[in-house]
């Protein structure tokens, strides 16, 4: 999809005659200088998070260059301390936030693929309603459904285990209307009949001629999806009460409360903190920086409609 | 993008019309047949829908129309835990600060993402490459680790801004004191969504056909005539989407705030934000029928807001046609 996209941008520079050129030049440093500042300000908090995971507690309650590294280099000692605290329980909330992330974004990619597909390409009674009333979930706040799914949950006695968390991540009504939207352009109907003359049935069609043509978007909504299970908060928060059982960003915050209600004699959890907040952002941006020719072009779907 | 930037042009009516491949190819038994096939391939949807939708909002409207008493037990009240939500000062203050949150929030953010956005497609060096990555960067961070992150930077004791002050031998204003909570926060949820924004906006901006700006520039236009007159109306339908869903998530504005509730000395209130409340209510104080009635009226309240919204805006597109 970058390469489309390179080839839609302007040649800039390219052909322009010299005394464009020449005009252009104080501006384009200007604009230069406008990004690097946007850069540092967005880069300052994961630099001051990098440097602080390498103090020990000493230096980082030092009062002084918060933004540069200490005197010892301190990662290696965090990390271990990290994964050994209170019998490892950091790592055990990183491998349920994989579970989470993973069955939640991969069972949401499924559902939201294969009913876009229904509604884009076949015509039954009740779709435009179905579709209309799909629509208008998108407008729904999904933590306003928080509670209630959690008080539906407890009369199933489902509360406080992993289903809890994985079911209600399966919902992605924005996640169908994207898929619906790629679908109706990127499969043609000629290609779907072509097949079906050939004798193929409908599911056999659905997997060897649309299921190949969808992967761009089929990415982006994996990987929204995924982002939104692994980023959430509330719904586990409210759901689990086993800390075994706690996804990372509520494990996090259970110590970050911790540490503030015992101020002063906690200084080696909040370096804890510092290095598993360091650690469970690395997952993420990986899966940005290595996907990106997918997901830069897919996340403008839901507005190019 | 080429598939899907000609959806614009050739966007769903026409399609609801006969089409002629459909004709060839199959009897009207074959096509009812296949409308049953449609329903198997949205059948997983709809059951997850209806399980984690439409139930839970039906659940949570039949437990808001009851209350419990510990004399009285359960009792159905009608629409008293409305009447009392539209009256509780803790519910309206949660409410008016994220409606005055949005009003700030919103306007903040999409003035630095949209010049982010048309910055970046003005440039094509490494440096402009390098930098949308970086500002797309904390999107891929969880609210919960950003909401730390920046409440270790505001930190009197740890944090780098107090020793920035110290060397003027002066006091940082702490960020997230009664009187400057607001523009702490601000900043957390500009920062966090900004780089998401950039890059929708970036997107759009990037599948509009150059030749435009080719016209534009032969009339004489300059960069910011075409920036202004040019580009920011091509991307309108862009700006709606962004804008419906900023508003969704501020109005329902809960994980920053709770998570930097305890190092704020008492400023974020368990009453802070309507979702805030609500989980209070339901987890402090087990008041679960009057936490259905709290959440079932923010669902309303932002549903109306983004409809009418969506409605004001129809013009330029976007989700509702």
């Amino acid at each position: 999809m970058t390469e489309t996209l390179e080839k839609t941008a302007r040649p800039v520079d390219a052909g322009r005659s010299t005394p464009l050129r020449t005009a252009r030049k104080p501006r384009n440093v200007i604009a230069h200088l406008f990004l690097v500042v946007l850069v540092i300000y967005f880069l300052v908090p994961v630099w001051w998070l990098l440097v602080a995971s390498t103090k020990n507690a000493p230096d980082l309650f030092a009062g002084t260059g918060a933004l540069w590294f200490g005197k010892d280099f301190n990662l290696f000692a965090n990390l271990a301390d990290l994964f050994t605290y209170n019998g490892g329980e950091y790592l055990q909330w990183l491998g349920n936030s994989v579970l989470y992330a993973v069955s939640g974004g991969v069972g949401a990619t499924v559902i939201a693929v294969l009913a876009g597909y229904g509604f884009a390409k076949y015509r039954f009674r009740g779709r435009n309603f179905t579709f209309a009333l799909l629509l208008g979930s998108v407008m729904v706040p999904l933590t306003a459904l928080v509670i209630p799914t959690f008080v539906l949950l407890s009369n199933l006695g489902l509360t406080d285990t992993i289903w809890a968390v994985i079911l209600p991540s399966l919902l992605s009504p924005f996640g169908v209307y994207l898929m619906r939207v790629y679908i109706a352009d990127a499969v043609p109907d000629e290609l779907l009949d072509a097949s079906r003359v050939d004798g193929a049935g409908e599911f056999r069609t659905f997997f060897t001629v649309a299921l190949p043509l969808m992967r761009p978007a089929l990415i982006t909504v994996l990987l929204l999806s995924i982002v939104g299970t692994w980023n959430n908060y509330f719904l586990p928060l409210a759901m689990l009460s086993t800390s075994k059982l706690y996804p990372i960003t509520v494990g996090l915050g259970l110590w970050s409360q911790l540490a503030s209600s015992n101020n002063g004699g906690s200084h080696s959890l909040w370096s804890l903190i510092i290095v598993g907040a360091l650690v469970s952002i690395i997952p993420l941006i990986v899966a940005f920086l290595t996907l990106q020719k997918y997901w830069q072009g897919g996340l403008s779907l839901g507005s190019l409609k | 993008m080429a598939p899907v930037g000609s959806t614009t042009t050739t966007a769903s009516p026409p399609r609801t019309a006969a089409r002629p491949s459909r004709a060839r190819s199959g009897s009207a038994k074959m096509l009812a047949r296949r409308g049953r096939t449609g329903w198997i391939f949205i059948a997983p949807f709809a059951a997850v829908f209806v399980l984690f939708l439409v139930a839970p909002l039906a659940y949570a409207f039949y437990l808001s129309l009851f209350t419990k008493g510990l004399a009285t037990g359960t009792v159905f009240s009608g629409i008293d835990n409305y009447v009392k939500a539209f009256t509780d000062p803790s519910f309206l203050n949660g409410v008016w600060f994220v409606v005055r949150f949005s009003i700030v929030l919103i306007p903040v953010q999409m003035l630095v993402s949209l010049a982010a956005a048309l910055v970046l497609d003005a440039l094509t060096t490494r440096l402009a490459r390098f930098s949308r990555l970086m500002i797309f960067l904390p999107y891929a961070i969880p609210a919960v680790i950003g909401a730390l992150m920046w409440g270790f930077l505001y930190s009197p004791t740890f944090g780098p801004l107090q020793q920035l002050f110290s060397l003027f031998n002066a006091q940082a204003p702490f960020l997230l004191s009664q009187g400057n909570v607001f523009a702490g926060l601000l900043n957390v949820v500009t920062w966090q969504w900004a780089g998401y924004y950039m890059i929708i906006i970036f997107a759009a901006l990037q599948g509009i056909d150059p030749s435009i700006y080719e016209a534009a520039k032969l009339d004489g236009a300059n960069w910011w005539q075409v920036a202004i007159r040019v580009k920011i109306p091509l991307v309108a339908s862009a700006l709606v989407l962004i804008l419906v869903f900023a508003l969704i998530g501020t109005l329902q504005f809960f994980t920053e705030p709770q998570v930097l509730a305890p190092v704020a000395n008492g400023t974020i209130t368990p009453d802070f934000t309507p979702n805030i409340y609500a989980f209070n209510l339901a987890f402090s104080y087990a008041q679960f029928n009057y936490a259905s009635a709290i959440s079932f009226a923010l669902g309303i309240v932002v549903f109306i807001a983004v409809y009418i919204f969506m409605f004001a805006t129809r013009k330029r597109g976007s989700l509702l046609k």
